[in-house]
């Protein structure tokens, strides 16, 4: 309907530069389509799949080739149509490698008979939630949950606000915002859908207002709609975390260890919101997603539209190659990204921007001691204390961590990026994580 | 060709703060007091300056040569130091005094408890403590601010014999006292903190309630019956401004939660007050800091925020 303001400012938070201009006027284009595409079975968060096709199968476009295990978990579809070359362990932008499908393409783009458009009048709650868990629906903000775990609320919890994230807050960026500006009715259109999936009538775009034309772009999109609103949030890097976004707009603070839907609400990307658009107006599943291509170590920046599967080194070379010598490939924004040790990692589900750096740029500094400046405190958005859950991992003391809250994290980077003392306080965090789970 | 990349973990930039950065800053602040004692007591205060940071600067080199670890001066936690010794120590002091004070900060309460951000006082005072005890003739011969060869008593020093000839209030607010180094002008203190607040280098807890709890009780505890003393007179003697805003504020030895750092300022301003009212010495400052320096973890942990999500304060880890 209209534009709101936010309730809350984010406390915490820092602000880096945020180098969109590379990437912020290039709407998407095409990715060229690769000879081969590797599918790993696992692109969410959750059981991995498993394999529904064997060596030598014919698959077609949009068809299923894996199969989820459980009810956190996603099923996986080719992207193209050609012939099943190799199943085993590939490169993986988040595992190092994981058990993949390497599928060859026969440039034919031959549609599977699953790939039909439903009429959305006629879908219930229900047909909905089915449609989205059968696209292979995941949050392609990258956190990768499956969609439909998340329109399944548990029994008790009342869903009454959505919230769709446009927010982007990472540097770089900007596939999101492009989204916003090059389709908004198709973003809206899944919002919808996702609204009338959990039964709610009160929907919220949350964009960051360093893009104000995409906060244009779908107020016009959302004029007619009495139950959407837009609100501009401040930016602030970590204002796009969806616990923060749920404080910043609704004034809620999802319960320490909880999920938004104790609150009430439920968030999902915009992209995610596409996706499930597409999935209903043309059938297609998951196969194919935009991201940003951006950093000093690429000839030329763009926004993307890549089929899932499709190498970095395919995507890079899209976009003129490597400019320089690399020093670090990121797979998704500075921030939180996962750097990767090789070009033959496949872009996935959750893959939101691929960076280059060249060598020497934002080398790792050297650490000094901490000096009890209190800075992580003061940046965390999760009100930590950093400084304590660092200092008792590094030393192995991970009861000690937790009292400290280490699993309340989000893991956003604001305490290592605000450290003057340069302290990899993040990895000591993340690892008492993995050790508390 | 394999190409090597460089692979480590999130985040992959980092903010512009570094250590120096924000103990350059300190520098910046000290320099209008440094300016205001070369205006009062002359050239002989910047000397003194100097020496305390040079030897503080030698001191530290020299024990990592010896220690066999990178000699870290460049961070300019030393040179902090230094400077900041030098301010609290009276014009006439032999040269030899700051020399001793800067190595025994640097030497015994910083380096030997293993160096940059372990030190559990502020390293400053605790050397201040130390000469005091050591060479206490040396440590009051506070000269009058212009006249060589006279000293004087510090206000403070006349409030506590009873005596009513006080320097006039903007006297003590410009510097025109006796006093140490850098304790006198409250004025120059001042524009250097109102920068560290500004760059948000220190917090504005830490300094407000100490000195708003020093006012207040001094004003309670008057010498003439309750709530006759002399509480904004009283902020601008002694070390207060300094100790405020300079010592009680740095980082390793102060506590780092919002309400922690609220309860070292009143403890701080009640011990003060009760050193100057009632104790022995006329000037409470340095041993109110040191003493609260010694409880600060155990304020630390029983301060600790409601993290986000979480109903209930938290009162313990």
């Amino acid at each position: 309907m209209g534009l709101v303001k936010q309730l809350l400012r984010l406390k915490g938070g820092v602000y880096p530069p945020y180098q969109k201009h590379l990437t912020d006027d290039k709407s998407f284009t095409k990715c060229n389509i690769p000879n081969t595409v590797t599918i790993p079975m696992q692109q969410h968060i959750g059981a991995p799949c498993k394999p529904l096709v064997k060596v030598g199968d014919r698959v077609k476009m949009g068809q299923k080739i894996g199969q989820p295990a459980g009810f956190v978990s996603s099923p996986v579809h080719s992207s193209v149509s050609g012939n099943i070359k190799e199943i085993g362990n590939f490169p993986h932008p988040l595992f190092g490698e994981s058990l993949a499908v390497l599928i060859e393409n026969d440039f034919l783009d031959e549609l599977d008979e699953g790939v039909m458009p439903k009429n959305f009048d006629e879908l219930s709650a229900e047909d909905i939630k089915g449609i989205i868990l059968e696209a292979g629906i995941v949050g392609m903000g990258g956190a990768t949950f499956p969609t439909h775990v998340k329109l399944a609320p548990a029994k008790g919890k009342v869903i009454d606000t959505f919230i769709i994230n446009g927010t982007e807050c990472e540097p770089y960026l900007t596939a999101d915002h492009r989204l916003m500006l090059e389709e908004p009715d198709r973003i809206v259109f899944g919002m919808q859908a996702l609204m009338k999936a959990l039964g709610v009538t009160k929907g919220f775009v949350a964009i960051e207002d360093n893009k104000n034309d995409a906060v244009e772009s779908m107020l016009r999109a959302t004029a007619k709609i009495s139950g959407i609103d837009v609100v501009a949030l401040k930016t602030k890097y970590s204002q796009g975390a969806e616990k923060q976004i749920i404080k910043s707009a609704l004034g809620r603070e999802v319960p320490s260890r909880g999920l938004p839907m104790d609150v009430g609400v439920v968030v999902n990307n915009v992209a995610t919101a596409a996706a499930v658009a597409t999935a209903i107006t043309t059938g297609m599943p998951l196969i194919e997603r935009g991201l940003t291509v951006s950093g000093s170590g690429i000839t030329e920046p763009k926004n993307l539209l890549v089929r899932i599967g499709t190498s970095f080194e395919e995507v890079i070379k899209h976009c003129g190659g490597i400019n320089g010598t690399i020093g670090k490939v990121i797979s998704g924004g500075p921030m939180m990204g996962i750097s990767q040790f090789t070009l033959k990692a496949p872009v996935i589900k959750g893959t939101t921007g691929i960076l280059v750096f060249k060598k020497g740029e934002n080398p790792y500094p050297a650490e000094l001691p901490c000096i009890r400046c209190a800075n992580c405190m003061k940046v965390c958005p999760a009100y930590l204390m950093p400084m304590m859950i660092h200092a008792y991992s590094f030393k192995g003391n991970y009861e000690a961590a937790q009292k400290y809250r280490a699993m309340d994290c989000i893991e956003c980077g604001c305490c290592s990026y605000g450290c003057p003392a340069k302290i990899p306080l993040l990895q000591s965090i993340i690892a008492a994580k993995n050790r508390l789970k | 060709m394999t190409e090597k990349f460089t692979v480590s973990p999130s985040p992959h930039i980092w903010g512009k703060n570094t250590v120096s950065k924000v103990m350059l800053d300190v520098i910046l602040a000290l320099i209008p007091a440094a300016i205001a004692s070369t205006y009062f007591f002359g050239l002989r205060a910047l000397l003194i300056m100097a020496i305390s940071v040079v030897s503080a600067v030698f001191t530290e080199s020299i024990i990592q040569l010896i220690r066999k670890k990178p000699v870290t001066v460049s961070d300019l936690s030393a040179v902090v130091t230094g400077l900041l010794l030098s301010y609290t120590l009276p014009s006439t002091v032999p040269l030899w005094i700051p020399a001793i004070g800067s190595f025994t900060a640097i030497a015994l309460v910083k380096q030997a408890f293993g160096g940059l951000g372990q030190n559990f006082m502020n390293p400053a005072l605790a050397a201040r403590a130390i000469l005091f005890a050591a060479w206490p003739i040396h440590m009051i011969m506070y000269a009058i601010p212009g006249v060589d060869g006279m000293t004087t008593a510090t206000p403070l020093a006349i409030l506590k014999a009873g005596e009513s000839e006080l320097p006039s209030l903007w006297n003590a607010f410009v510097g025109n006292i006796g006093g140490s180094l850098g304790e006198t002008s409250a004025l120059a203190l001042l524009l250097g903190a109102a920068y560290l607040l500004y760059k948000k280098v220190i917090n504005w807890r830490i300094p407000f309630s100490f000195i708003g709890t020093v006012g207040l009780l001094t004003w309670i505890l008057g010498q003439e019956g309750l709530f006759t003393g002399k509480g904004i007179y009283s902020i601008f003697l002694g070390g207060l401004v300094l100790g405020a805003f300079f010592m009680a504020t740095d980082y390793v030895s102060s506590p780092m939660t919002p309400k922690g750092k609220i309860i070292m300022g009143v403890g701080c301003g009640i011990l003060t007050v009760v050193i100057r009212l009632y104790g022995g010495y006329p000037e409470g400052v340095t041993y109110a800091i040191l003493l609260m320096n010694l409880v600060v973890p155990l304020i630390d942990r029983y301060t600790v925020p409601r993290v986000f999500g979480e109903e209930k304060k938290r009162w313990e880890i």
